[in-house]
């Protein structure tokens, strides 16, 4: 008998967007119209590819200064931005690397495709990355970014948020989400946040202002904490898995 | 009443949106100095064991547009079938790479080698195979899909995942069409009538 993971939890669609939702038109040509094909995870989906800290740089959790002039720092409110990655059974995950973007403190991102008046801040890059530690915990600085306009219907807006890519154990724990900031009214107005089924379901992607992890007179903080799907883990008295 | 279980819901989904390369390959977005090099470029060691390849292809919205600003990473076993982290793996296939869909003709590009078959659950194997996923403004949640090898008929008739799925007629759009010279041509078609097959995992 011996205790292997054996599989992911499936995946409740019902939570997630759909792939088609009109009111976010990009979608409208972008997603598959055939209902995707249901199987268990293979080993394929199962295993992952794992990033160790030696792929990162001293500046890489600190946007305020990542891509700054030497003795210069981006513009914006300060904060920090901290949160454990975890899974459906509540197990923080050690080693999970988690890249950010976002918009600078006026909305404007730092892309050749982006064509927002708001100007680029010459201290701001927009990107950091940071790996879980064996308690699943990050943390990261940054600016608030901004809200901005964006084309889709004729005065749509993206309310403040900050993009998050999560790599867990397994490929099949792939995820890429958006944290929006507590208190936005900007959030309940946007087409893509209204993507989601449910209420309860925007609420989990709402990061709360953490007063006691303020840095007095430096940077407020606000925790985000993200689920990454689960791992079965079962007992199995005959064949192995492969795992 | 009863007990509540522990357990949580997973984050909901976001689109990647259209500037997931300042996330994820910044320095191909022209944001250099951050990050020595944009992950998942580089997808081999010195001495690989087993055949090179390259994938090409685009991803093709409704209409057949390439989308420009899509992201994809793919994940694959080494020659011997084995994933990179499991006992007796290549140390030199890394088995992962990412790479956008280029910003002026729409393509993709990943030079690796050919996986070999991985175990099924039930200890039978699965034909040779490399897992893709695929991120864009518009595409709401990861979209995971299959690449296998056209030229391995045999392996993709006895393969489980394959001989599952109802609607045989689409099994071609998880193909890579091979081209002679080990590169292989794989369009991703999000919708229409060639529309690719995704996977519930
Ligand atoms: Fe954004």
């Amino acid at each position: 008998m011996t205790d292997k993971p054996s599989g992911l939890f499936h995946r409740d669609r019902s939570w997630h967007p759909a792939a088609l939702t009109p009111p976010y038109k990009t979608s409208v040509k972008r997603s598959p119209a055939a209902a995707p094909i249901s199987m268990p995870s293979t080993l394929s989906e199962d295993t992952g590819p794992v990033f160790t800290r030696d792929i990162l740089g001293p500046q890489d959790a600190d946007l305020i200064h990542n891509f700054a002039s030497e003795g210069q720092s981006a513009i914006g409110p300060r904060i920090i931005v901290y949160g454990r990655v975890l899974d459906e059974t509540g197990r923080g995950l050690p080693n999970a690397l988690v890249e950010v973007w976002q918009a600078n403190a006026g909305g404007r991102y730092r892309h050749k495709k982006e064509s927002y008046l708001a100007p680029l801040d010459p201290n701001f890059g927009g990107c950091g990355r940071v790996i879980t530690d064996e308690q699943g915990n990050y943390e990261f600085r940054t600016i608030q970014p901004g809200p901005y306009p964006w084309p889709n219907g004729p005065n749509d807006w993206r309310p403040a948020h900050i993009h998050f890519s999560i790599f867990g154990q397994s490929f099949g724990q792939r995820l890429i989400t958006q944290m929006y900031f507590e208190g936005d009214p900007m959030i309940w107005q946007c087409p893509i946040v209204g993507t989601i089924p449910s209420r309860e379901a925007i609420e989990t992607l709402v990061a709360a202002l953490d007063m006691r992890r303020t840095v007095p007179m430096d940077a407020r903080a606000y925790k985000f904490d993200i689920v990454l799907r689960g791992v079965r883990q079962t007992m199995f008295e005959n064949r192995m898995e492969g795992l | 009443m009863v007990q509540k279980l522990d357990n949580l819901k997973e984050s909901p989904s976001q689109t990647a949106g259209p500037y997931v390369h300042i996330g994820l390959t910044p320095n191909y977005s022209g944001i250099t100095g951050v990050y020595d090099a944009d992950l998942g470029t580089t997808m081999l060691g010195d001495a690989p064991k087993g055949d090179r390849i390259t994938i090409k292809g685009r991803v093709l919205d409704g209409t057949g547009t390439p989308l420009r600003d899509a992201l994809l990473e793919i994940w694959h076993a080494d020659a011997s079938g084995i994933y990179p982290g499991q006992d007796g793996a290549d140390a030199d296939v890394y088995g992962w790479g990412r790479c956008p869909t280029d910003m002026d003709d729409g393509t993709f590009r990943f030079e690796t080698i050919k996986p070999g078959a991985v175990q099924n659950r039930d200890g039978t194997p699965m034909a040779p195979h490399i897992t893709f996923w695929i991120v864009a403004r518009g595409i709401n949640l990861g979209l995971h899909t299959r690449m296998y090898f056209a030229d391995e008929p045999e392996a993709n008739a006895a393969d489980p995942v394959l001989k599952r799925i109802e609607h045989q007629v689409r099994v071609p759009t998880l193909m890579g069409e091979p081209q002679g010279d080990g590169t292989y041509l794989f369009d991703i078609h999000l919708q229409g009538p060639d529309e690719t097959i995704f996977f519930d995992i």
